[in-house]
């Protein structure tokens, strides 16, 4: 231990101090001395990341005028209620799918088994508000079903019969599960997939049952891919707009929005996000108390195959199943929905830029994908360079930007940009008397930037994961041998991470495709992507026409998914994995 | 910058060039120096202003730079400032005419084209911006089952509707316009009592967009649904939608007393525009005979100027008769109208 005891100890109160000690020589166990050079890199990286969420906060500190009394009235309390049971729903059920598909999965054998394990990630390529369309197209008065209800058994008018609305809270639920469960299952498959066979045999040997060992030893070693597969869910779900306005469900979202375009008060609105923003704090220091700072290692090295265990005859189905619905309901049918529409209004379409919008997409998600994941990785491994308050606070601030909704964000992002702009234009002005005007905003790497700051959380989270299966011991091994904090990232921890990276920079890509209110709002001039291609249709009520660009957008997200589910399912024997 | 010393002034100078030559990159990519553009922040959809946009490049030559987005073009503006690319801020609604003047990024501009072309009401006393076209917001009856071919507003609250009626958010800009237009006329007080009978009287919870409410009078949900009248031109274009249209009369709401309630699309001059020239001669063109029968035909919506007149399907549905409310008054009371929609839980749907 290099750091020497903190001159101000008070003999009155030695036990504080012992214990503070304690806990550091704990969460330090070898430590090592950051040069310089890493402690001013991080800095800079969350100087950047921070920006934005520093804007929308001091939007927060001076609004137009003060919205409270109304909000606090009229709309906060049924607006928080509606976002916490949209949130709450959401989590448990893909809490439930996501996990009991991943053990299904990746503990017994059944008919389909291998062949769902892949599709069972395929919602995730499709985005939230063409799902929740989809659902609300089918399911309402007006829709195939109830028509075809009426149809059948004779009924004319509403009044005739119930039939459960979409258009409410349960839809929204339901609708969200469907898309969102896959972040719950990737993170517990990757996290079954890597438990020692050895835990889980020492328990049934002692007498536990099936159901018994995986409540007992499977869960509480996977909590924590667990908690962050959720965390990602509920942020989403507290972020997004586009689901719930279709929906017509008054989410602390909506909230933002009127108070922000119908009452003009900008600034109000981004007080409700702030509000938004300690929800998700509290949530997840919630969580840390719960666990009380436990943490799972793994004490054997020891792998080996997975005994399945087979489930037979009609049970197997039974289990297929319930593999089956998930995916057919966050896939199969909103994925039929679109072909069904694409195929009709395809001449539209490539007509309105399809082409040129594709590689825009393609181009864009590749650099978020990249620029994410880089800054991630610093962000990461911060901790682990330089141990202090800021790289690990940096690290939580980091996964803010998931939960604001897209808009607020790209306003966060903006201002920054906007100022740096201006301010290098003037310098260029008093230097050479000549104007650079805006180089940064409205240009492609403003929307690299909101995406970054926007998708961070996803791959902070994978990351982190990665990192924390390397022993600190081969990084004080490492720098014992004379290597610096940076060529033990390159030659130690990269080589280790390539999996956990891999699956991070997909899951960004996929996220980035889908990404739309702040892209619309940032972009250049003449620039559409899939998603504003889409939109443009969907603004005008007419998404037929832009189905052919949401089946792109899933298509396209499917190669990255199917590759990021081979990684996962390889990521055993010790190896890493999301 | 003058007390910089001369090193370090020579470091700024050396350091600046990588800069300068990616900021001639970007400005190289947005179209070389001698071609005429003008930049639009639009706030309308892409679908609506590209055959006038496209018109306009044809006749004049200049090339028109479009963003659309749906919210926080007029932050854009504010954020970019003096260096903002943008000329023009078109917008889908009278409410985001008055949110640019108020946040300082437009700018007066002269032109007598739009002055003689334009009644008063259609444009900023301070020639800030003008309305282009006009569109008024009506009541969808159903052909089968409503026998009454006028109705009123305030009628929508009567308890004879209870159940019949579909309308999208009451968050939503046009309705929130709307409903500014009933405390204006009616009273704050009255118009609390008119909104929760509105709510109601609704059939299902307000959600989707205007078509959807007449695609629901089409399969028997509702009898009544509130929507703007282009709606009608562009699902008459759709073989889809075509039944739901075929199903429904349009009702011009208090056609008997002070008219039915209009909202405007319209165009800002930026603060800022680097290409002011160019963007007047694009207002100009937009109130040309040309431009307003393109917006008439394509769009469905009502011309702004004298000399044009509504499409022929457009005129079939019968006469407007706008109601004659400022669109300055119609603006002061917005902040209102969202209050009371989300004071008597409009949104919450009948039986809340």
């Amino acid at each position: 231990m290099s750091a020497p005891p903190p001159v101000s100890a008070s003999p009155r109160s030695p036990g504080v101090i012992d214990s503070f000690k304690r806990f550091f020589a704990e969460r330090r166990g070898t430590q090592l001395a950051a040069t310089p050079g890493w402690s001013l890199a991080i800095s800079l990286v969350l100087a950047i990341v921070v920006l934005p969420i520093a804007a929308v906060l001091y939007i927060a500190a001076t609004p137009a005028s003060n919205d409270w009394p109304h909000l606090l009235q009229s709309v906060l309390p049924h607006a928080l209620q509606q976002t916490l049971l949209l949130a709450a729903g959401t989590g448990l059920l893909t809490l439930v799918i996501g996990t009991g598909t991943a053990w299904l999965v990746t503990m017994y054998r059944f008919p389909g088994r291998a062949l769902l394990d892949r599709l069972l990630v395929l919602p995730l390529a499709i985005p939230t508000y063409i799902v929740a369309y989809c659902y609300a197209e089918l399911l309402d008065y007006a829709g195939p079903v109830q028509s075809a209800l009426r149809a059948t058994f004779g009924w004319t008018s509403p009044r005739d019969y119930w039939f459960p609305g979409i258009r409410s809270l349960g839809g929204g639920i339901l609708v969200m599960s469907a898309v969102l469960y896959p972040y719950v299952y990737l993170a517990a498959r990757a996290s079954f997939i890597q438990q020692s066979v050895c835990a889980l045999e020492v328990a049934r040997t002692l007498g536990r049952s099936p159901l018994g060992t995986f409540r007992a030893v499977a869960l509480p070693l996977s909590r924590p891919a667990l908690v962050a597969g959720v965390a990602l869910v509920l942020m989403e779900s507290l972020s997004d707009l586009g689901a719930v306005q279709h929906l017509g469900i008054e989410t602390l979202s909506a909230a933002i929005y009127s108070t922000w375009l119908q009452r003009s008060n900008l600034g109000g609105a981004a007080q409700i996000a702030t509000v938004m923003l300690g929800l998700i704090v509290v949530l997840l220091a919630v969580e840390r108390f719960a666990r009380g700072g436990a943490k799972v290692h793994h004490t054997t090295g020891r792998y080996r195959a997975i005994p399945f265990q087979d489930i037979d005859g009609w049970r197997g189905y039974v289990a297929a199943l319930c593999c089956s619905l998930p995916f057919i309901a966050g896939f199969v049918v909103p994925f039929a929905l679109l072909l069904r529409f694409a195929l009709g209004h395809a001449g539209v379409a490539i007509e309105g830029g399809y082409l040129r919008a594709t590689w825009n997409s393609f181009f864009l998600a590749t650099l978020a994908a990249a620029a994410t994941v880089t800054l991630a990785l610093l962000i990461s491994y911060g901790p682990r360079v330089a141990r202090n308050t800021i790289s690990r606070l940096g690290a939580r601030i980091a996964g803010f930007g998931y939960a604001l909704p897209g808009t607020v964000l790209a306003i966060g992002v903006l201002i920054p940009l906007a100022a740096l702009d201006n301010s290098i234009d003037a310098l260029a002005r008093s230097l050479f008397g000549v104007s650079t005007g805006l180089i940064i905003s409205g240009s492609v790497v403003a929307l690299v930037y909101a995406y970054v700051i926007r998708f961070l959380a996803v791959a902070v989270g994978g990351i982190e994961a990665g990192l924390e299966r390397i022993s600190p011991n081969l990084d004080a091994a490492a720098r014992t041998l004379g290597e610096s904090a940076g060529s033990a990232l390159w030659r130690i921890h990269l080589p280790l991470l390539v999996p956990a990276l891999g699956a991070a920079a997909l899951l960004v890509f996929v996220d980035a495709l889908k990404e739309l209110p702040a892209t619309l709002l940032l972009r250049p001039f003449n620039f559409e992507t899939l998603a504003t291609h889409v939109y443009a249709f969907a603004a005008l009520e007419q998404i037929e026409s832009g189905a052919l660009g949401a089946l792109t957008i899933v298509l396209t997200g499917l190669v990255p998914l199917i590759v990021l589910h081979h990684a996962i399912a390889s990521g055993r024997a010790g190896g890493s994995g999301s | 910058m003058f007390l910089l010393r001369p090193r370090l002034r020579a470091a700024c100078r050396a350091l600046s060039f990588p800069i300068l030559a990616l900021a001639a990159l970007t400005t190289a990519g947005a179209g070389a120096r001698a071609e005429e553009v003008v930049n639009v922040y639009s706030y309308r959809e892409p679908g609506l202003i590209d055959p006038i946009l496209k018109a306009f490049t044809e006749k004049t030559g200049i090339k028109v730079n479009v963003v659309f987005s749906r919210d926080g073009l007029i932050e854009r503006v504010t954020a970019e400032g003096k260096n903002s690319p943008a000329d023009v801020i078109l917008v889908n609604e009278s409410g985001l005419l008055f949110k640019a003047k108020d946040a300082g990024v437009t700018q007066p501009f002269q032109s007598k084209v739009i002055d003689e072309a334009l009644e008063p009401k259609f444009r900023d006393p301070e020639h800030h911006w003008f309305a282009i076209t006009q569109r008024a917001r009506v009541v969808y009856a159903s052909k089968d089952r409503v026998k009454q071919d006028s109705i009123t507003y305030e009628e929508l609250a009567d308890p004879k509707w209870k159940g019949k009626i579909c309308i999208r958010s009451g968050q939503h800009t046009y309705n929130i316009a709307l409903i500014a237009s009933i405390i204006a006329h009616d009273g704050e007080e009255k118009a609390e009592a008119w909104l929760t009978g509105l709510r109601d009287n609704l059939a299902r919870k307000p959600a989707g967009g205007d078509r959807e409410g007449v695609r629901d009078v089409q399969a028997g949900l509702c009898d009544l649904a509130v929507g703007n009248t282009y709606y009608m031109a562009a699902m008459l274009k759709n073989p889809e939608q075509k039944a739901w249209a075929d199903a429904v009369k349009i009702l011009f709401p208090n056609a008997a007393d002070r008219g039915t309630h209009v909202n405007v699309s319209g165009a800002a001059l930026a603060a800022h525009a680097p290409n002011k020239d160019n963007a007047i001669k694009l207002f100009e063109f937009f109130l040309s005979q040309q431009a307003q029968e393109i917006y008439a035909e394509n769009s469905g919506e009502y011309p702004v100027i004298a000399g044009a007149s509504a499409s022929a399907l457009v005129k079939s549905w019968g006469d407007l008769k706008a109601d004659q409310l400022s669109t300055a008054d119609l603006a002061k009371l917005r902040k209102k109208a969202s209050e009371l929609v989300d004071k008597v839980r409009f949104d919450a749907g009948p039986n809340s």
